[in-house]
């Protein structure tokens, strides 16, 4: 029997493994098959009330690769590597997002999974 | 201005005695209109009573009609009210069973009120004579009717826009043992379900206030055990506060007492409460900016006979006109009754905008909801880890999946127990996004997660054998 650690969790996708620049691939890859609009966000903390997060430039309208997505969460990766940054999806006819999940946490060699 | 495309007769005068109904009821030729309300009943004439007789009665008794002729009839417009019985289909492989249809007139109903179209529409009818059983399978609601209602207080965006949770279904539990908790322990239960990575966890719906857990007891270590799951886990967290009551005025003050605490979801049983006490309560919810979670006790009594009764698909579409955030939709695969397509029919009927008909998913009629907000469907009730990819794979992102004994029988607890859910819903999730097929993989993909899981592969090992194949008793 274990105890549960205490854990701060950062919703869809905390509860696995930090994902790989592939694995972040495929995911962008499934946001671009729905027709959903990508757009990358960060920020310094990940309190839950905080509804906003940062935009990283615009959302990315005219994206038709996901390099051009993956290549973005780079970029942000090394400019804000001390902040959370997710991707996110927003779908314009619901018109409304419908798609989060994180790909960045700072220090995260110290998480559990 | 005449509103009918078919006559009665009342310049012929009044004559007094009992009229075949099918004179006045059965209008085969006629066109429903766009504003009519539709409805499909599964009808079983006692022997001897011809379908058409049988099918014009439940159009009268459910509309204008009484057993005999009355003089004051002739001082309505009939046609502008009558109920029409407009088409019968004998119901394959039985041998005295119809589907009939009938249209009812927009007039006939009280704007954005539930409990007047069922009064109608499922009074005296089902108790008739004339018939040996009598099913209301669905209805169509016209836009003209459907504007009337407020419908859900908030609807699956704002939802999961207040939540912050997107792309993934949500995962919930009913705290347990049912019954007998006192409010510190009970709290204690919800906190470390929270804690372990569930979005809610949710009263049982025996759970109102008793005298070993007093309502207000429990909304505030309840409340205690959010704000430091929370804290803790840094994701919003809910449980479904059950404010169900003996009168409209407590449930109100209960109510008002979750929204006193901050508490963002409460929870209601629409059927044994009733359809009006529901639409109060869900006005209430959308003026005071509190979701709204519901229950559906006493359903199965309804719906589960195929011959009679009303199926979940009207209730569901009743729920949604009254409104309601979440309602309890069955899970297809766990310990309570439901066959697939059937479920998936009314699962779109909650969620979606427009439905087509659909016969083989028991869609009977195309319903366009005019933009009226979706409801999430709830799966619980006797589901593990094991079903997971199933689940996700049946009701999808927009959905609540709850594991009562599937969290807290976790032979670590309660938050190993959420974890060990949580984990294998992302890991679905995930997998699903990348193509991969969650019916064929799905024990794969969870064995895959057990490697790094220790949580969840204790959970795996516990429930490796546990199966729920009964026959459906209610087929489409």
């Amino acid at each position: 029997m274990k105890t549960l650690p205490k854990e701060r969790r950062y919703e869809t996708m905390s509860y696995l493994p930090p994902l790989t620049d592939a694995q972040i691939e495929r995911q962008v890859a499934y946001i671009l098959k729905m027709g959903f609009i990508p757009a990358v966000e960060f920020n310094e903390d990940s309190n839950p009330e905080t509804y906003y997060w940062t935009m990283w430039k615009l959302p990315l309208f005219n994206a038709s690769s996901t390099q051009e997505v993956l290549s973005e969460v780079q970029a942000c990766r090394s400019e804000y590597s001390n902040c959370f940054i997710r991707v996110v999806g927003f779908d314009n006819v619901k018109q409304c997002q419908v798609l989060s999940f994180i790909v960045h946490k700072p220090g995260a060699s110290t998480y559990r999974y | 201005m005449s509103y009918s495309q078919t006559t009665t007769q009342s310049k012929a005068g009044y004559s007094a005695g009992v009229k075949d109904y099918k004179l006045t009821y059965y209008t085969p030729d006629y066109t429903p209109k766009d504003t009519d309300i539709l409805a499909a009943f599964r009808m079983t004439p006692q022997p001897g009573v011809p379908p058409e007789e049988c099918a014009a009665a439940v159009a009268a008794e459910s509309s204008t009609g009484t057993w005999t002729t009355v003089w004051t009839d002739l001082l309505t417009d009939m046609d502008r009210y009558k109920g029409r019985c407009y088409d019968i289909e004998p119901v394959p492989g039985e041998d005295n069973q119809y589907i009939c249809y009938v249209a009812y007139p927009l007039d006939l109903f009280e704007e954005g009120s539930v409990t007047n179209l069922l009064t109608s529409l499922v009074g005296n009818v089902f108790g008739f004579k004339a018939l040996r059983a009598l099913r209301l399978e669905d209805l169509r609601i016209p836009v003209a009717y459907l504007k009337t209602f407020q419908g859900p207080p908030h609807g699956i965006q704002v939802e999961r826009d207040r939540l912050n949770k997107y792309g993934r279904p949500l995962l919930g539990c009913t705290i347990k043992p049912k019954l007998g908790l006192s409010a510190k322990n009970y709290g204690r239960a919800v906190y470390e379900a929270l804690r372990g990575g569930l979005d809610f966890t949710k009263d049982d719906e025996n759970i109102n206030s008793q005298p070993f857990q007093r309502w207000r007891d429990r909304f505030l270590f309840v409340a205690d055990a959010i704000t430091k799951a929370q804290a803790e886990t840094g994701e919003i967290k809910g449980h479904y506060l059950n404010v169900t009551s003996a009168t409209c005025e407590e449930m109100l003050k209960r109510a008002e007492y979750a929204k006193e605490l901050d508490q963002p979801i409460i929870m209601h049983d629409f059927l044994t409460a009733g359809f009006t006490a529901n639409t109060t309560l869900s006005h209430w919810c959308r003026d005071n900016g509190v979701l709204l979670h519901i229950h559906r006790a006493m359903h199965a009594v309804i719906d589960r006979q195929k011959n009679h009764g009303i199926h979940f698909r009207v209730l569901s579409k009743c729920l949604r006109m009254s409104g309601g955030d979440h309602i309890h939709t069955g899970t297809v695969v766990g310990k309570l009754e439901g066959d697939r397509a059937g479920t998936l029919g009314f699962v779109d009927l909650l969620r979606e905008n427009y439905v087509e008909r659909d016969p083989s998913r028991g869609v009977y009629f195309t319903q366009d909801w005019a933009s009226m907000a979706g409801v999430m469907a709830v799966a619980s009730g006797g589901i593990h880890v094991w079903h997971m990819p199933a689940l996700v794979e049946i009701f999808g992102d927009d959905s609540v999946l709850q594991f009562g004994g599937g969290t807290l029988g976790h032979p670590w607890g309660n938050a190993p127990g959420a974890t060990a859910n949580r984990v294998a819903l992302e890991a679905c999730v995930q997998a699903r996004n990348e193509g991969r097929d969650l019916t064929r993989e799905g024990g794969d993909i969870i064995r895959e997660a057990c490697k790094w899981s220790p949580e969840l592969a204790a959970a795996c090992e516990l429930w490796k054998e546990i199966k729920f194949e009964f026959d459906t008793v209610d087929t489409l």
